[in-house]
């Protein structure tokens, strides 16, 4: 290897050539969500705050929170904690060495994905 | 860390297109990532044309073709041609396998190729594996004894042999450690899932009296613990095995002997 030129190697493309599997799109979600959950928790923390600080300000962050972008923000905050709660019990199945095989990740895959709609709609459903 | 970004001299620029081969019956467009250390240019993808009714059905095949009756500076590894030697690991339609064994009709649409992903390039599809076969030596891939040497051989039951189905089967072709997001963002320090399914054939092994000091070198929050479970390396696997379980086994058995 006497001339080669080791200085200045390229990196190979990385994530923009490599296709999404199920396995890495419901892992970083698990990620993704669990980072929003701490915002959408200080909003909800702020909520309550505000019910200490006085009667006007509680009218403030109330009508924020229940206004539609609120809504949405409170909806997608829900489904991100089923997400994650789902997410969380496969991590749990997993740390015991058990369906790591392609086929049944896959399965509890779709199972955290589906179940975390299922059951924000329930939760829209009964609240 | 995490970056990314690919730096400035790695970005990939549109690269030539090559001539269509005269009287082709069933072309197919190949997109191949291209590198040369003497240029001082940046990697380009090139286009290639290939008639298929005159090519094997392997994807090494239309590389040798290319690299045959096209364009002789293409540079790849290969070598059984058999899936044995793990030496034309690349990435191929977006997932990394070897292209001896992965077949033309597998895929829909154009092929792209690229080299294993982030990876220093050493040129078009080679990428440098130095490191990577470092991270291996680190584990120590050897059956470590200290009782005194039978006078035979070190035997082992069926059940113990059996242990190891699935695990020495590995050609070291890198495909799943280059698959793995956070080998990708942590390779230095985390050993990824080619390392790591080595260390546990050699864990599990029956006759290895080393288990302590292997379990005890992978404590550690990088060389083990970087593995979130994201699966890519299972599923792109081209021997079909799981890293993925293995690397659980170890963690669970880090966790066992604490409790």
């Amino acid at each position: 290897m006497a001339d080669v030129n080791r200085g200045n190697r390229p990196l190979s493309p990385h994530l923009t050539i490599y296709r999404p599997q199920l396995t890495s799109i419901s892992s970083i979600l698990t990620r993704i969500t669990g980072n929003a959950l701490i915002a959408g928790a200080l909003l909800v923390v702020w909520w309550l705050l505000a019910a200490a600080v006085g009667p006007e300000y509680f009218a403030f962050a109330d009508a924020a929170i229940r206004s539609v972008p609120g809504d949405i923000v409170m909806l997608c905050s829900l489904w991100a904690l089923w997400y994650h709660f789902l997410a969380g019990i496969r991590h749990l199945i997993w740390d015991n060495a058990m369906m790591l095989e392609i086929r049944t990740a896959e399965r509890l895959g779709w199972a955290v994905v589906i179940g975390s709609f299922v059951l924000t709609g329930l939760t829209v459903a009964v609240v | 860390m995490v970056e990314l970004a690919l730096p400035k001299n790695s970005r990939v620029r549109r690269g030539r297109e090559w001539p269509m081969p005269k009287g082709a019956e069933n072309p197919r467009k190949f997109r191949i990532y291209r590198w040369n250390p003497d240029d001082g240019n940046n990697p380009q993808v090139d286009t290639y044309h290939i008639d298929m009714k005159k090519c094997g059905p392997m994807v090494l095949d239309a590389l040798i073709k290319i690299k045959n009756e096209i364009d002789p500076t293409l540079t790849f590894r290969r070598s059984c041609r058999e899936g044995i030697c793990g030496s034309c690991a690349m990435n191929i339609d977006g997932i990394n396998t070897l292209a001896c064994i992965h077949g033309l009709d597998e895929i829909r649409g154009d092929v792209k190729i690229y080299p294993l992903p982030h990876m220093p390039v050493v040129k078009d599809l080679i990428p440098d594996l130095t490191h990577f076969y470092a991270q291996h030596a680190s584990i120590m891939p050897w059956l470590e004894t200290k009782t005194n040497e039978p006078a035979k051989e070190w035997r082992q039951s069926i059940e113990d042999r059996s242990k190891l189905d699935g695990l020495y089967e590995c050609v070291m072709c890198a495909s799943c450690s280059t698959s793995c997001p956070s080998y990708w963002w942590n390779g230095d320090k985390y050993l990824g899932p080619a390392a790591l399914l080595h260390a546990y054939r050699w864990i599990i092994d029956s006759r290895d009296e080393a288990t302590g000091e292997r379990l005890d070198d992978l404590e550690d929050p990088f060389k083990l613990y970087r593995c979130h479970t994201i699966m890519n390396c299972t599923k792109t696997c081209p021997k079909g095995l799981n890293p993925a379980k293995a690397i659980a086994e170890i963690k669970k058995m880090m966790l066992e002997r604490v409790v």
